[in-house]
């Protein structure tokens, strides 16, 4: 499903280079859930932004599903993004002045769904994720875990190849973490790609395979046996 | 543009964000109610010192004599200059085809005129029929003076209306009566209203023939009265008017043996000059409005151009959210676009409407002589919203396009 190969990125620093990623190979097949871990400035957010299509690598090859993911434009990112790709932030990134049942919508708007359809869509991935009840509720009128849900259902709207997920726990606490992990897997067990970048061991243990990311090289690449979450609830 | 699904996106943004919507649009709004209010009042200053103007002025020239204040030819100063019927005569035979109404004027002074028991000092002057367009004098009863009446040397009198009033009382009708101007008879022609006003209507008008036949005026004449035929636009009218005045002046001094330079033995006033100096305050006044309206739509647009900046600023977190979620930088500028240009038009036609409708309503009610109708014209009206709304969206494009460009990884880093 993924495929990287040598992949380098530096940032400009004023008159210095911040070397970030240092060839990193790597892969993924589909209907894995692989954490990606390593400490701050390990380079794991760049490794995932690169992955999401979100920023550009200089070096290394990219290839998502069998296309090659290079020179893109605005354009074809903006659309490869929509197609492949569903995005679950730390802060949730909702958009505030839309209820949850438009917030999940959104992704279907920019494929150009009618609206009606959409909403059904929409309706259907808040049941997936029991919120149902709370679709026409404002993202600052649900809990941090429901945000994280809608912001789940949002990234499964468009039905896409794989999730990325940074920090998704991040702003969550204990329970709510293990609910929204449980969520997770339960999503990859229906045989969805998913990666997630984090730096809680308990989260990574929930994966079924940990990569392990230090100044900017991979140093450790091994599966795992996967902890299902609901058991730690 | 008339894509259904993103009047949606827009009508959502727009109605949960009320506050921002307002402000754009009360930016917007205020500007265009301003400028119309202002450049209403500027066309009612206009028209009302137009119309205070146009009472007693038309294109008129009066011609008058005084006493020479300097030495030509060997003649001394402090000669008193008087002009002949001859005057008058050379100088309508010479400009027939320049001038629309002519008269020239003897005045008896000390005119007492009595009726009956009632008696009156008045002022008293000889003239021809068109007088009565040269003092925009109009009719209540009777006629005017006519050239029978010159030709005849007949003893008729026009009286004024106050005179009418003073004279007969009761009602009294005064057509056919006679009244006794410095004892001698005149039988009463007609009665004129004049828009100047009881100091205009406290005159009587007789035949200049007869007056100067039965008030020992010989061929004497006190002024001279001309208007000059219409022209094309006031410009042509100013330098018709100015030529003509030029030339007569001249012709005049020559044949009374005047220094050409002296501005006392023969005088012409001409009122277009008084216009003209009348017009150009109306150009300033009409300026000074602009000006100020222009300025205020600058401020307008410098308003609209901030609001659309924070805007911009405000959604660059949404923006990259939209962008991460596959929206295309051109979904986003037009987004952006589509709401400004939606809200300022709403806006600057709220603002056009309501001031429109102020001028409308309101308008009529003011009771100055200087202010009168106040309206604006529609079209310049309508331009300005139209400026305002494309300067609105043109200032809302660079921010938005910008925003469009910026990589969605840094719209949505916390801050």
């Amino acid at each position: 499903m993924i495929e990287i190969k040598n992949l380098h990125k530096s940032y400009k620093m004023g008159a210095n280079s911040l070397h970030v990623l240092k060839g990193i190979n790597f892969s993924v097949q589909e209907g894995e859930l692989v954490s990606i871990m390593g400490s701050s400035g390990s380079g794991k957010s760049t490794l995932l932004n690169i992955l999401g299509m979100l920023d550009e690598a200089d070096e290394g090859s990219y290839t998502l599903d069998g296309l090659p993911i290079k020179n893109l434009n605005e354009k074809i990112a903006a659309r490869y993004r929509n197609k492949f790709l569903g995005f679950i932030f730390q802060s949730f990134n909702l958009i505030s002045y839309k209820n949850a049942l438009d917030n999940v919508a959104l992704p279907l708007y920019y494929q150009g769904v009618k609206h009606k359809e959409r909403i059904d869509i929409a309706m259907s991935y808040l049941e997936k994720v029991g919120l149902a009840d709370w679709a026409g509720h404002l993202p600052n009128e649900l809990s941090g875990g429901q945000k994280q849900r809608v912001a789940i259902a949002r990234a499964l709207a468009s039905n896409p190849k794989v999730l990325l997920a940074d920090e998704p726990t991040g702003a969550l606490d204990t329970k709510t973490s293990y609910e929204v992990m449980d969520l997770i897997q339960g999503i990859n067990d229906e045989g969805r790609t998913i990666l997630i970048v984090t730096h809680e061991h308990d989260i990574a243990e929930m994966t079924k395979r940990i990569v392990n990311l230090k100044d900017g090289v991979i140093i450790d690449d091994s599966k795992v046996n996967q902890v299902r979450a609901l058991s730690n609830v | 543009m008339f894509d259904l699904e993103r009047w949606q996106e827009i009508f959502e943004a727009i109605s949960k964000n009320k506050l921002r919507t307002f402000l754009t649009g009360l930016s917007v709004a205020s500007g265009i109610f301003i400028l119309v209010i202002l450049l209403g009042i500027g066309q009612g200053m206009q028209n009302g010192i137009s119309s205070e103007f146009e009472n007693d002025a038309a294109n008129i020239l009066f011609i008058f004599t005084g006493a020479t204040s300097k030495e030509y030819k060997g003649l001394n100063p402090g000669r008193q200059i008087t002009m002949k019927n001859d005057d008058y005569n050379t100088t309508v035979a010479k400009n027939e085809d320049k001038l629309e109404y002519k008269s020239s004027v003897y005045r008896i002074w000390g005119g007492i005129i009595n009726y009956k028991k009632e008696t009156g000092s008045y002022r008293v002057e000889g003239v021809y029929p068109d007088y009565q367009f040269l003092e925009n004098a109009s009719m209540t009863q009777g006629r005017f003076i006519n050239h029978n009446d010159n030709n005849g040397f007949e003893k008729v009198v026009v009286l004024g209306n106050k005179v009418k009033n003073d004279l007969f009382k009761n009602g009294e009708d005064p057509l056919g009566k006679y009244v006794q101007v410095k004892d001698i008879n005149f039988k009463v022609i007609g009665v004129y209203t004049d828009p100047g006003g009881e100091r205009e209507e406290s005159r009587v008008f007789i035949p200049i023939a007869t007056s100067q036949k039965a008030f020992s005026g010989g061929n004497d004449v006190n002024f001279m009265s001309f208007t000059l035929e219409k022209e094309e636009n006031f410009e042509s009218a100013l330098a018709a008017s100015e030529k003509f005045s030029e030339e007569l002046e001249t012709f005049l001094k020559e044949r009374h043996t005047v220094a050409p330079d002296d501005e006392r033995a023969i005088r012409i006033n001409n009122s277009l000059e008084n216009a003209k100096r009348f017009y150009d305050l109306m150009d300033m006044i009409r300026f000074f409005f602009w000006g100020v309206g222009i300025c205020t739509i600058i401020a307008g647009i410098v308003g609209v151009s901030n609001i659309m900046l924070i805007i911009v600023k405000e959604r660059t977190k949404e923006i990259g959210i939209r962008k991460a979620l596959g929206a295309q930088p051109i979904s986003i500028i037009g987004m952006i676009l589509h709401e400004s240009i939606f809200v300022t038009t709403i806006a600057g036609f709220i603002g056009l409407i309501s001031s429109l409708a102020l001028l409308e309503f309101v308008g009529p009610l003011i009771e100055t002589d200087y202010i009168a109708n106040p309206s604006v014209n529609f079209n310049v009206a309508l331009t300005t919203v139209f400026i305002l709304v494309l300067a609105g969206a043109i200032a809302g494009f660079f921010p938005a396009w910008r925003a469009a460009r910026i990589k969605p990884i840094i719209a949505l880093r916390d801050e």
